[in-house]
């Protein structure tokens, strides 16, 4: 065995010191202190609104903490607040979101994944040219399709139905969606693909078998992205849907924007704030998992 | 009809890019063929569309007599092993064995009895019930091995299978793949870039290049007699040395020196002149007291040396050219010293200047 030596050692050795108050860190935590501050701030006024009463918030301090917590204007929001003739709050726009948000996400995903997964590993005759045109879909102004599907809606006799929405939702996350999934199964390995084959695996089987247990980041994603894609949207809501059927968002619209009477703005805050509860949850939830995802996946073309 | 494998005639185009042209190959039933060749020569392709991966431009595959060409990978008896291994990462080894088998169809008690079998020859059964994650990378490509195993195919094929394991690693699975043909007398279908592998493994080589097969032989025939130049480079470690010149009766000059040919084996009576290249492997270079025996003898001046613990690599200068010479390990030599080496004309290769194929 060699010979254990110590030398005694002068000068720098080991690590290099580093202060917690160096300029570059004062630099880099103070600017990420001012832009956090920055985007809470609205969140912040937004909460402390929606708890004050109305002689409270005529006095004009909104950045003042309420004095008495009140949480009757999130009851009034949820149940009370007038939308144009009716008064019953947020609640029927929240269901009517939920029924919208569920089906159109598990069809757009459970389609789209399939979709992604023949185009990335069975290269099938008119593959390109079939992503191609879905590709250009996604490019196109949803403007310039909002008369005609209000056309074939009215002539399949679901224009108004809830049903005919989720399809237009359905339809119009097929682009993105797709193109998230080829991309993430063609950076799968392979091989992987060629073993299934070889083993005798078909196209379901190797879909259920091998690709959907190995894409749980991407299905992630995929829910992220149409979740609050949807329950966001307010333009096809308004269009293809009727008072009585109306998503959450044209709901908080017509609470928000009513013009009898006093404006109320802690139930404005409040509704709007139980209106993006759901997209913000999401978000909290599976952060982690989302990043990943998209990592994984949306990056390589 | 002893073939387990024929080709015939098999094209095979990406659009304008023909990677395989007209390719013929004949494999015995038992045979342990290697596909070599550097990479994007096509051996990766061919194994592809013998495992029925990749759709032929033309041209037939058969397999143990049937006309498989068109059958799916599963209908042609054909078991595969990849080089990332290609283990599905849910399922564990046991899942991995049994997946081809329950899509066959076949029952439990086969299937248990199978895996079983398979863990016992690969020496897997502690590792059943991990996932593939667990394991090292020997044990990735055994579980491998092993799913091609339990499908109880006629017909291996192996995708550089061992190219993703470090050096010892790779050498113990090496021989475990030779001892497993041994016992199992399959035929095995083995494409690599590497030559020790296809030396070791193959009763005959292939060597492809841009598509096709440029010699087909066994590993002593193509390290012996290489047809061209290609090959001659190609296969041998140091490679061999090329010296240019010109052959006039019998007479190979270059640079001023004349090496007289007697005792070459002429692949052909037809040329005997003109410019040729003379191929000799460093390895059958003779030094010291065996010097004297050699036909043709010279002095040199060494210029390099590479120590490898067995062997002492030596670069020199002969005849204008850089010349390498193997010598014993345990030669006592050092840069600028003179010594003097044999060659004997019958281990060299001669080569058409031009066509680049044995004379």
């Amino acid at each position: 065995m060699a010979d254990v030596t110590r030398y005694a050692l002068t000068g720098p050795q080991g690590p290099k010191p580093r202060r917690t108050f160096s300029r570059r860190n004062i630099f880099l935590y103070g600017t990420l202190i001012m832009v956090a501050l920055y985007y809470a701030l609205p969140l912040y006024v937004m909460v402390v609104t929606s708890m004050k009463g109305m002689p409270e918030i005529r006095l004009g301090n909104v950045f003042s903490p309420p004095v008495e917590v009140t949480f009757a204007p999130w009851v009034k929001a949820w149940s009370e607040a007038c939308t144009g003739l009716t008064c019953d709050g947020l609640s029927t726009g929240f269901w009517n979101s939920v029924r919208i948000t569920i089906p159109s996400v598990i069809a757009s995903i459970a389609i789209a994944s399939v979709n992604g997964y023949a185009l990335a590993n069975w290269k099938f005759k008119g593959a390109d040219v079939f992503f191609t045109i879905l590709i250009f879909g996604a490019f196109i102004p949803y403007q310039v399709m909002l008369y005609p599907i209000v056309i074939m809606l009215r002539e399949m006799g679901l224009y108004g139905s809830l049903t005919g929405l989720v399809i237009v939702h359905t339809i119009f996350g097929m682009p993105i969606l797709t193109l998230l999934f080829r991309n993430y199964f063609t950076s799968l390995p392979e091989e992987l693909f060629k073993a299934a084959r070889v083993d005798g695996a078909g196209f379901w089987g190797i879909y259920f078998r091998i690709m959907l247990p190995m894409s749980v980041p991407i299905f992630t994603v995929a829910v992220i992205l149409q979740v609050t894609g949807i329950w966001n949207d307010f333009l096809f809501g308004v269009v293809y849907t009727r008072p009585d059927s109306y998503p959450m968002t044209v709901a908080l619209n017509n609470i928000v924007n009513s013009t009898q009477g006093v404006k109320e703005y802690n139930v404005n805050m409040a509704a709007t704030i139980i209106t993006g509860l759901v997209p913000l949850t999401i978000y909290f939830v599976s952060g982690k998992l989302f990043v990943r995802g998209i990592a994984a996946g949306a990056v390589k073309g | 009809m002893n073939n387990s494998v024929e080709i015939k005639n098999l094209d095979l185009e990406f659009g304008t890019v023909k990677v395989l042209q007209n390719l013929n190959l004949d494999i015995g039933a038992g045979e342990f063929l290697v596909l070599l060749g550097s990479s994007g020569c096509g051996k990766s392709t061919l194994l592809n569309c013998i495992a029925g991966l990749l759709d032929v431009s033309a041209g037939q595959i058969h397999i143990k007599g049937t006309n498989v060409t068109w059958a799916e990978p599963s209908e042609r008896g054909i078991g595969m092993v990849f080089q990332s291994y290609a283990l599905y990462p849910q399922m564990t080894v046991e899942g991995n064995l049994s997946f081809g088998l329950k899509n066959a169809g076949l029952a439990k008690t086969e299937i248990a009895a199978r895996i079983k079998r398979a863990a016992e020859i690969l020496q897997i059964e502690p590792l059943l019930k991990r996932k593939p994650a667990a394991l090292s990378g020997g044990q990735r490509q055994r579980v491998a091995i092993g799913r091609a195993l339990v499908r109880d195919v006629d017909v291996f094929l192996f995708d550089e299978p061992l190219s993703n394991l470090d050096a010892k690693l790779r050498a113990d699975l090496r021989v475990e793949i030779k001892r497993l043909h041994q016992n199992l007398k399959n035929t095995m279908i083995y494409v690599t870039h590497d030559q020790i592998e296809a030396m070791t493994l193959a009763d005959r080589i292939a060597i492809m290049r841009d598509g096709k097969i440029m010699q087909l032989g066994s590993p002593d025939e193509i390290y012996g007699r290489p047809i061209n130049k290609y090959v001659a480079g190609f296969i041998g470690s140091p490679s061999m040395n090329f010296l240019e010149g010109e052959l006039s009766d019998g007479l190979f000059e270059v640079g001023g020196v004349s090496i007289p040919m007697a005792g070459y084996e002429f692949a052909s009576t037809a040329t005997t002149s003109g410019g040729a290249t003379l191929g000799i492997r460093p390895e059958h270079v003779v030094t010291g007291e065996l010097v004297v025996n050699a036909p043709f003898q010279t002095d040199v001046t060494i210029d390099l040396i590479e120590p490898t613990g067995s062997d002492t690599l030596v670069d020199c200068e002969f005849a204008g050219g850089r010349f390498r010479v193997r010598m014993d390990g345990q030669a006592k030599v050092s840069v600028g010293d003179t010594i003097r080496l044999g060659i004997d004309p019958a281990r060299a290769s001669l080569f058409d200047r031009d066509t680049e194929l044995r004379l």
